[in-house]
């Protein structure tokens, strides 16, 4: 076992080692940096003047999937019960 | 006149075919019925092909359309791949029953009268409710009498409407109508239940994920995408369906990322899908419609191969719920692949046929300068990526290892699987015979750099959404309530009060009915009972002193009468 592979990690499929997730990372933020500099050589052409804004569908997307998640998980709290709830009806 | 039989008759007749084959027999004529449907569905020409005259009105059992072969089409492969996924698993109850149902959805997209169309319509209910039977536990036994009951009412309410209209106009055709009266307000209302249409929208994710493995795939195709078709034929650009159809887009998201049983993502996910197709209808032009014809033929193929994927894990593990699975991605690879390219085709990656296809419906509410629903359409886009183009996979086939290492499934499964991955690519790289099967001429050109740009941000930036708010997404071991808690548990707990609280209130008033009852009839039972003073036998010397003592005082009276 060489020294700069953590203990746990040796047995782990080649795919979840954390050196491969840091590499995973890294690769991921720059696809999100190319598509998002993409705007800059490509017009998008919007037509209700926000969506025309630099990076539009970047920060809509991730803004509106916040908002997703938090809106399912506050109607969780309400909604939400154990899933054993309807087994006795 | 009789020039053509209705195509889905084939896949109809064949399921009653089935249970007395067996062996090779039985496997080669799951595969043979629903390429010969097919074959039956391109050969109908473009209008009336068969026409029967029934009481007073000429029935069209058979009137071929563009979009009617269309959605034909899609249903016959999926009968096809469907078949070969279930083929050596599946009950053979099962598959007949789907083919019932395949061929009654057939039937429907051939029917050119409202009569034929209710009827396959109903005989639809009867094979989709088979096929979830089939599965044999108990809670595929209840769920699918509530789905029976559900769907039962919508055709009771599509009936009504259907008779309404009929006796409103005189015409049984099966046409472009609106939602001007109370019948076809109706008739929208039933087609609407078999959408997935709220509020009765929790039919879907109630009843699917209780069937087999293979029932599930069966089931994703049909009754949501007959509606759709039935709403593109009769009610294109009637504008409520676009707010239905919105409606139906976020409540499939955000029930979708709160559920933990991996089918019944999927099965939101289908409601989610038909709410874009709904929302393509509700703009009406032939951009919209083009879109919603397209993308339920390219959602056919990739939700069935979503739940073939889903399906092979459930299969090979036994377990359904995301809490109990991850990590499958070691041993399963070609699930995983198959899997993977569902989700991206669900969720309009590039070079998959949903960029090809949902992206034109977004198109048009532009076009038409819709702003609000663009822009719901596009935060839509991003929340399929996340609760189904991320979520499933992920937490199927990645996050933890949870130590189950269950091979791929047998050959026929992955055969099925393979099929529709590479239809879903196939037709994301090479749209052109999609869109000549459209309605309408297609004036649209997926591939530009504008529309690449934008789907990879919205994409990307979903994804890192998902991951940044990874935490929150913990499955947990719970359900979400949906509107069938008024029939699964409030319904029946009121009719169980009613029934206890009821029933002692009947006891007090027939405790305090009987005492006064009794009150009454006490004194008579004194005198009158057996041994009492009036019901006694009397010696025959008491008589006679009687009859001696009554003659004395009528005696003395007819005396006393007299003396006056």
């Amino acid at each position: 076992m060489s020294a700069d592979v953590p203990k746990d990690d040796a047995h782990k499929h080649w795919l979840v080692r954390t050196k491969t997730i840091r590499r995973l990372w890294i690769l991921f933020i720059a696809a999100l940096a190319v598509t998002v500099l993409f705007d800059f050589i490509v017009d998008r052409h919007g037509r209700f003047g926000l969506d025309a804004t630099f990076g539009f569908p970047a920060w809509y997307g991730l803004l509106t999937c916040v908002a997703m998640i938090i809106g399912a998980k506050a109607l969780g709290t309400v909604l939400q019960r154990e899933d054993t709830y309807y087994d006795h009806e | 006149m009789i020039e053509a039989m209705p195509p889905g008759l084939v896949l109809i007749a064949g399921a009653f075919l089935l249970p007395a084959t067996s062996g090779v027999a039985r496997k080669a004529l799951v595969l043979a019925l629903p390429l010969a449907t097919l074959g039956l569905v391109w050969s109908i020409p473009d209008g009336p092909a068969l026409t029967l005259v029934f009481l007073d009105y000429t029935l069209t059992p058979v009137e071929g359309s563009r979009l009617g072969r269309l959605f034909a089409t899609a249903f016959a492969l999926m009968a096809f791949a469907g078949g070969l996924y279930a083929v050596n698993q599946a009950r053979v109850v099962e598959i007949a029953a789907a083919f019932a149902h395949a061929g009654s959805a057939i039937g429907v997209a051939f029917a050119g009268d409202l009569v034929t169309l209710f009827v396959f319509w109903e005989l639809m209910i009867i094979g989709s409710t088979l096929v979830i039977w089939s599965a044999g536990t108990d809670s595929a036994y209840r769920a699918g009498m509530r789905y029976t009951l559900v769907h039962l009412f919508g055709g009771i309410v599509l009936m009504i409407g259907i008779i309404g209209h009929i006796a409103e106009t005189g015409s049984v055709t099966f046409e472009a109508m609106h939602a001007d009266s109370l019948s076809r307000w109706l008739i929208l209302a039933g087609f609407l239940v078999n959408a997935g249409a709220p509020p009765l929208s929790a039919w879907l994710p109630d009843a699917y994920p209780e069937a087999s493995p293979s029932a599930t795939v069966f089931l994703s195709a049909y009754t949501t995408k007959t509606a759709v078709y039935v709403l593109m034929v009769g009610f294109a650009g009637e504008g409520v369906l676009v707010w239905v159809g919105l409606y139906m887009v976020f409540y499939g998201i955000i029930y979708a990322l709160l559920e933990n049983d991996m089918r019944r993502i999927l099965a939101y996910s289908i409601i989610n899908q038909v709410g874009f197709m709904v929302t393509g209808i509700g703009i009406g032009t032939q951009m919209a419609l083009n879109g919603s014809a397209a993308h339920a033929f390219a959602h056919i193929i990739y939700k069935g191969l979503l739940l073939m994927s889903a399906g092979a894990v459930l299969h090979q593990t036994g377990k359904r719920k995301c809490t109990d699975l991850g990590g499958l991605f070691r041993s399963m690879p070609i699930t995983t692949v198959c899997g993977i390219v569902g989700a991206m085709a669900i969720s309009s990656f590039p070079l998959t046929s949903g960029f090809v296809s949902k992206d034109m419906i977004g198109q048009a509410a532009g076009d038409q300068l819709l702003a609000l629903v663009w822009f719901l359409l596009a935060a839509g886009s991003a929340g399929v990526f996340l609760h189904a183009g991320i979520k499933f996979p992920w937490f199927v086939f990645f996050q933890k290892d949870s130590g189950l290492r269950p091979p791929d499934p047998p050959w026929n499964m992955w055969a099925a699987m393979s099929l529709f991955a590479f239809l879903c690519i196939g037709l994301g790289v090479y749209p052109a015979p999609l869109y000549a099967m459209l309605p309408y001429a297609v004036n649209y050109v997926p591939y530009t750099s504008a529309h690449l740009v934008f789907q990879f941000q919205l994409l990307l930036f979903s994804g890192l959404a998902f991951f940044l708010l990874l935490p929150q997404m913990k499955r947990t071991l719970t359900l979400t309530l949906d509107f069938d808690w008024f029939y699964r548990h409030f319904l029946p707990r009121l009719c169980r009060a009613v029934a206890s609280r009821g029933s002692e209130t009947r006891r007090r008033v027939e405790h305090a009915t009987m005492t006064r009852i009794r009150l009454v009839l006490e004194p008579f039972f004194r005198f009158h009972r057996p041994e009492g003073i009036l019901a006694r036998s009397w010696p025959t010397g008491g008589a006679t002193v009687w009859v001696a003592v009554l003659l004395a005082v009528t005696l003395v009276i007819y005396y006393w009468q007299g003396a006056r």
